[in-house]
């Protein structure tokens, strides 16, 4: 986690804080984390606790006749078995997604780390410049892209890569694509960040020993990446897993990811205790994807 | 021979420039859109090029109406979470304090935790305490969300700054009050501004917590999401568009604003006695 915990800040973590004046100021720390401690608590914490509740609520209950809690662990498995597909599908889309983010994402962080020289900033503000429009509007810009009658479709189709009648939207392919588009930064600034401090000279290095791109790439430049790797996979994966703007506004419910079920759960169906359910099944299923990745991730750094 | 010779080393470059059209491809569709009269209320292809938009951005009152709430909405967020992030920032930079890793996790879990799940847990807070939601439990959840981005990015500038400056100050006989206002608040700007804009742009930009938390009050984002299924109207392509035209003029603005507070230090940069009083 320290690598997700580093980022943002761009350095590693600080060392230790110079020691206190003894005697003076014992208060003073405190006073200056309660706010924020107390907001993050009031906001965060108990907010998670009162979903833990809800969603072991007595689930024949209705928001207008009142929830009881009756710690109904059964609704746990009956949401999972209900919405299975769903939940495939959120890890299956943000997988794909990730797949073809580290595709796009490497060589540009590469490419602005090692090779841009003064062209450096400006490529890096032109990374994160996309997300300054809406996410939504951007969304929705895709929907333009991929229309049925765009131009992206008619090449496709006169390729053979599409069918006649074949469509880009209201399918996988444009979810995916969508998932892909929205969080690249996320992916690309922590990569940056590590590949920014990579010394070029080690590379020089291994091509005087005889290791060809390739060779040197495996054993130089991606061990040396790993951090910021691991931060911008997990900065990627967690928010598409959870998203459902795309499968919304891109696919149609045969695409909805598992967000789009529990929006609906706790705004159109009002069935409280099944979304509470969900979300924590969602939260639990990413937080085990994220400590076996970095159990993984870290025994090969080792290596 | 020589023009695989040129592929071979520059293919990194080109691979990236490519990347980085895809990325700009969506914003050149919106600004298009912008100045385009769609055929129909559901149509997102273009049809016939017009000003119009532009001329009359508050066309659909509602839209308008829901960039102003937003606006209001992501201002309050970021005073809240600045200030309060701030001082977090402070008390685990400059001070040692019994506690200090669950602090550490009480701020970096609201960020490892997928969005979704910071609004359905709200939400089921809201609804058991029984308070209304609209306006003010969304500016709750924005300031909720922001504050760890902020503590984070306010963190990064504290830790690497030179504490030297401020003990001169104090051995100059400042009081500590003058040493914060003259010395340290100067050199933290920088880095309270950027958090600021970041705040400001999450908040303006969250969809999920919001939706989740908003009750009937409808933020650019909600208003966007209603309306893809009505029919948008071409003005939400303006509004894009001039959101990204503000926040590039920010950017060039301030690094103008380095480059030249950067010359303008250089050549008094050994002259003693000198007042630190700019940001560096």
């Amino acid at each position: 986690m320290t690598a997700l915990a580093q980022l943002g800040s761009g350095t590693p973590a600080t060392g230790s804080p110079p020691p206190a004046r003894p005697g003076r100021h014992r208060l003073l720390p405190y006073l200056l984390l309660l706010p924020g401690a107390a907001w993050l608590v009031l906001f965060f914490v108990v907010p998670l606790a009162q979903l833990a509740a809800a969603s072991l609520y007595d689930p024949t209950g209705s928001l207008s006749t009142g929830y009881v809690l009756t710690w109904a662990f059964g609704n746990y498995p009956e949401a999972l078995q209900a919405y299975a597909p769903q939940f495939a599908r959120s890890f299956g889309y943000a997988g794909a997604a990730l797949v073809l983010a580290l595709l796009l994402g490497y060589p540009l962080a590469y490419a602005i780390a090692q090779k841009a020289g003064r062209w450096k900033n400006l490529l890096l503000v032109c990374v994160v410049a996309p997300m300054f429009t809406s996410f939504l509007v951007r969304t929705l810009a895709w929907k333009t892209i991929l229309s049925d009658n765009g131009v992206l479709v008619g090449l496709l189709r006169d390729v053979h890569l599409l069918g006649p009648d074949g469509r880009l939207l209201a399918t996988p392919v444009a979810v995916v694509l969508g998932l892909t588009y929205n969080f690249l930064p996320f992916l690309v600034l922590p990569l940056y960040a590590s590949l920014e401090r990579l010394d070029h000279r080690l590379l020089e290095a291994a091509g005087d020993l005889y290791a060809g791109p390739l060779h040197a790439f495996r054993t130089v430049t991606l061990p040396l990446s790993m951090p910021g790797l691991i931060a911008g996979t997990l900065l990627f994966f967690i928010p598409a897993t959870g998203d459902y703007i795309n499968a919304e506004l891109l696919g149609t419910p045969n695409e909805y990811m598992i967000g789009n079920v529990i929006d609906s759960a706790f705004l159109v169906r009002l069935d409280y205790p099944q979304g509470a359910a969900l979300s924590f099944l969602l939260m639990a299923a990413i937080l085990a994807v994220v400590f076996v990745y970095l159990r993984r991730a870290g025994t090969e750094d080792v290596l | 021979m020589r023009v695989s010779r040129w592929l071979a080393d520059r293919w990194v470059m080109i691979v990236a420039l490519l990347v980085l059209g895809y990325l700009f491809l969506p914003i050149a569709v919106v600004a298009g859109l912008s100045l385009n009269r769609p055929s129909s209320r559901l149509s997102y292809d273009f049809n016939e090029f017009t000003l119009d938009n532009w001329r009359q951005p508050c066309a659909t009152p509602e839209m308008c109406d829901a960039v102003v709430r937003s606006v209001q909405i992501g201002f309050l967020a970021t005073v809240g979470s600045t200030v309060i992030g701030t001082l977090m920032a402070f008390a685990l930079v400059r001070h040692r304090f019994r506690g200090r890793g669950g602090i550490n996790l009480l701020i970096f879990l609201p960020m490892a935790t997928p969005e979704l799940v910071l609004g359905t847990s709200l939400l089921a807070l809201f609804v058991s305490a029984g308070v209304p939601q609209g306006f003010w439990t969304v500016v709750i959840a924005h300031v909720m969300f922001c504050v760890s981005f902020v503590v984070v990015t306010v963190k990064a500038r504290l830790a690497g700054m030179d504490r030297r400056l401020e003990e001169a100050a104090m051995d100059l006989y400042a009081s500590e009050w003058q040493t914060f206002r003259r010395i340290t608040l100067p050199l933290v700007l920088p880095g309270i501004v950027a958090a600021a804009l970041l705040a400001f742009s999450l908040s303006f930009d969250d969809f999920i917590v919001t939706n989740f938390n908003a009750g009937t009050t409808v933020t650019f984002p909600m208003y966007v999401w209603g309306a893809a299924q009505r029919g948008i109207p071409p003005q939400v392509n303006v509004i894009g568009t001039a959101m990204f035209g503000i926040a590039l003029l920010l950017v060039g603005l301030s690094t103008l604003r380095g480059r030249r507070a950067r010359r303008a230090a250089l050549p008094v940069a050994d002259a003693p006695g000198r007042r630190a009083t700019g940001p560096s």
